[in-house]
């Protein structure tokens, strides 16, 4: 079997099916998650169906584009009528706004571009010298080196950036701060690890007393990192363990952290769904403030509405509920005809288990 | 005198290399590119006493003893040209296989072309040769044909109209699945959707992926003669997570498939998963789906295996009575997940 595949092999993951029954809680326990690609290898390889009866599997908030605020789109969006070229990633052009999407706003002449990276917007603001090119920066710590990196690097003079990056470990404080807390433990997201290291998560678990264990992507990854969780919970434990060492260390990637020094500060963020978390945003320092789209084109945006009545998006972020238990989800709401970001984003939970009929348990 | 003279050896020339608008007027420069053209392409040009010579307004086709089988394929797609073939080997390729996996044997083809203004002669010349080089190879005539000419800017290029009608004895539809019925696919999946995905977006790779493409007669012939075919689909657009679900919902019966028996190119493989594709949601042109009753299915798999193009055939899955309509995959570590009709165009993720 061709390496990668090692990966999937189905005789070790029998072996971890019958590690994760002999750790089998003694009572309901739910497994939090905050990666969309964690929920996509799950949904994919079936892996719930594996899991002791008593164990829960939920994805919070791992997916940028679903919790991107209505407002920072709102001010894309007006960035984008005022002339701008608005560069961003593919999902985000099919987001709702107060008033509509990216996509429609395209449509009505609006110059709005897919771009795959910050990098891909400083060419186009190369190529296009005359006209203001924004870059709307979405996304967790794995996406956010590459903005900075290109700030570093001193970008040309009509290039600026609509900062929305967001911060994954305050949002896990904030999910265990949340009461009614139901959450038992957390599988940490893979490429977010990668960068901020798996030390990022330690203070949370002690105060919180919550085990927390790094997963990578492949299904046994994530059977190798859940089988940990269950045993920190059998043995009365609550630690830090990094079940992805291949990808990710302690200290995780030293160079991405300076740069996050150097170009950003930490401030609140709006997440969407969720509301106001304090120290989960970054935003650019003085030295790089003249590259703030915000600033340059003096655009503030909307506490618009932020969903229709009955979408349930808010508790599917937040761990809270399964998209099934959403009454659009599947009828209504579709990747084709969503009602919420969840549907959206390709990380979204809802928009994962539409595509691979997710459920509960099969 | 002068002028004129050079301006129409220029307009002759162009008439030459390019399709006009005269091309599809119905009078004599429709009639020379018939004629010189397209006909001699193909070496078969008749299944009765009137056929292609004739250029008369339909044929007339002396049909063997059987159930008529009748199919029409448009073929709009783009690239023309991609690894592995071209428009014109896709549509006679796709005509007769709709026909194969009726259960019927090809007997004849028709071919309407709808051609842009401006479209390079020796292009069509190309797709044209293509198209005879696969109806040659299974010694299938082509029996009537179209030409229209569209002005510039109203199509994109060329698209291919191909009708096909055969004999079955016992005709094969896709809604004869019984439950413990046995799924059986002809080879790797995937591979014609890959390849013009990789050669539409030109990606990055180093050796570029062929189109499956290939007709499936006689390949299937013997199997057919088996009798154990129940049920029988190609996975075209779709892939093969269309043609499962298609199966099961129309036969009305549940369809467990196993992930690690599914045949699928490394190579595509790897690229699915960078794109963040199923290979199971991309077409195939050059296999089929098939049911198999269960106490014929070493005969069908043996009678398979005989030939080079289903020499890869494999069971992948079995008919069950349990969740009617739906098809279940049995994952490689052992998870369970229904397999889905597949739902529009994938975006790159962004995270």
């Amino acid at each position: 079997m061709p390496e990668i595949f090692q990966l999937r092999d189905p005789l070790l993951a029998r072996r971890f099916r019958e590690l994760l029954g002999r750790w089998a809680p003694n009572r309901p326990v739910r497994i939090v998650h905050v990666c969309g690609t964690h929920e996509i290898t799950i949904a994919q390889h079936g892996l719930r169906s594996l899991l002791p009866e008593n164990v829960e599997v939920l994805e919070g908030p791992g997916c940028p584009v679903c919790v991107t605020s209505t407002q920072d789109l709102d001010c894309a969006l007006r960035i984008a009528e005022k002339g701008a070229i608005l560069c961003t990633f593919g999902d985000m052009t099919r987001v709702p706004g107060s008033r509509m999407t990216l996509e429609e706003a395209r449509a009505e002449g609006a110059d709005v571009r897919v771009v795959l990276s910050a990098a891909d917007a400083v060419e186009i603001a190369l190529r296009n010298p005359e006209k203001p090119v924004v870059f709307f920066a979405v996304g967790f710590e794995t996406t956010a080196p590459g903005t900075a990196a290109v700030l570093a690097q001193g970008p040309p003079e009509n290039f600026f950036v609509l900062m929305s990056h967001k911060l994954i470990p305050p949002a896990l404080s904030a999910l265990l701060s949340t009461p009614p807390v139901s959450i038992d433990a957390f599988l940490a997201p893979g490429h977010v690890s990668t960068v901020i290291g798996a030390g990022a998560y330690r203070e949370i678990s002690e105060k919180f007393k919550v085990p927390i264990v790094v997963a990578g992507f492949e299904p046994l990854d994530i059977l190798y990192a859940l089988s940990l969780v269950l045993r920190q919970l059998r043995e009365g434990r609550a630690e830090v363990e990094n079940a992805y060492p291949r990808a990710v260390t302690e200290e995780g990637n030293l160079r991405a952290k300076e740069l996050f020094r150097e170009v950003f500060r930490v401030g609140p963020a709006i997440w969407r769904g969720i509301g106001e978390i304090p120290d989960s945003g970054f935003y650019l320092c003085e030295e790089f403030a003249k590259y703030d789209a915000k600033r340059e084109f003096g655009v503030e945006g909307e506490m618009g509405e932020e969903k229709p009545p009955g979408c349930r998006c808010a508790e599917v972020l937040m761990a809270k509920a399964f998209p099934t238990d959403c009454p659009f989800y599947g009828e209504v709401c579709t990747p084709m005809t969503p009602v919420g970001p969840c549907m959206v984003g390709s990380e979204g939970a809802c928009n994962i288990w539409y595509r691979y009929s997710g459920r509960p348990r099969l | 005198m002068v002028p004129l003279f050079r301006k129409a050896k220029a307009m002759k020339r162009l008439t030459e290399e390019k399709i006009t608008a005269l091309h599809g007027a119905g009078g004599a420069v429709m009639e020379k590119l018939i004629l010189e053209h397209i006909l001699p392409k193909f070496s078969l040009r008749r299944a009765g006493p009137i056929g292609l010579d004739e250029l008369d307004d339909g044929a007339v086709v002396d049909l063997p003893p059987g159930k008529l089988v009748i199919t029409t394929d448009s073929h709009a797609v783009k690239p023309l040209f991609f690894p592995g073939g071209d428009i014109g080997k896709l549509a006679v390729t796709g005509t007769v296989n709709d026909l194969v996996v009726m259960g019927a044997r090809p007997v004849a083809l028709t071919l309407a072309l709808i051609v842009e203004e401006g479209f390079s002669i020796a292009d069509l010349e190309r797709i044209l040769e293509s198209a005879a080089a696969v109806l040659s190879e299974l010694g299938l005539p082509l029996v009537t044909g179209d030409t229209k000419v569209m002005g510039k800017g109203e199509l994109d290029g060329l698209v291919v109209n191909t009708t096909g009608i055969g004999v079955a004895e016992k005709p094969v539809s896709d809604a004869g699945l019984r439950a413990r019925d046995y799924l059986v696919v002809t080879g790797p999946v995937g591979d014609h959707g890959m390849a013009i995905l990789a050669a539409r977006n030109e990606l990055p790779v180093e050796t570029p992926i062929k189109s499956d493409v290939a007709p499936l007669w006689p390949a299937l012939e013997r199997a057919l003669r088996t009798g154990g075919i129940t049920a029988m689909k190609d996975p075209t657009r779709g892939g093969l997570s269309a043609a499962l679900n298609e199966m099961a919902r129309k036969s009305r019966v549940g369809i467990e498939v196993w992930e690690e028996k599914i045949p699928v190119r490394p190579e595509v493989q790897g690229l699915c998963e960078l794109l963040g594709f199923s290979p199971y949601d991309l077409a195939c042109e050059g296999r089929a789906v098939i049911g198999v009753a269960p106490e014929k299915l070493d005969e069908v798999l043996a009678a398979l295996r005989a030939h080079p193009l289903t020499a890869e055939a494999q069971v992948i899955g079995q008919a069950i009575p349990e969740y009617p309509g739906k098809v279940i995959l049995r994952t490689a570590v052992g998870g369970r997940r229904f397999l889905e009709m597949p739902i529009g165009d994938p975006v790159p993720r962004i995270c």
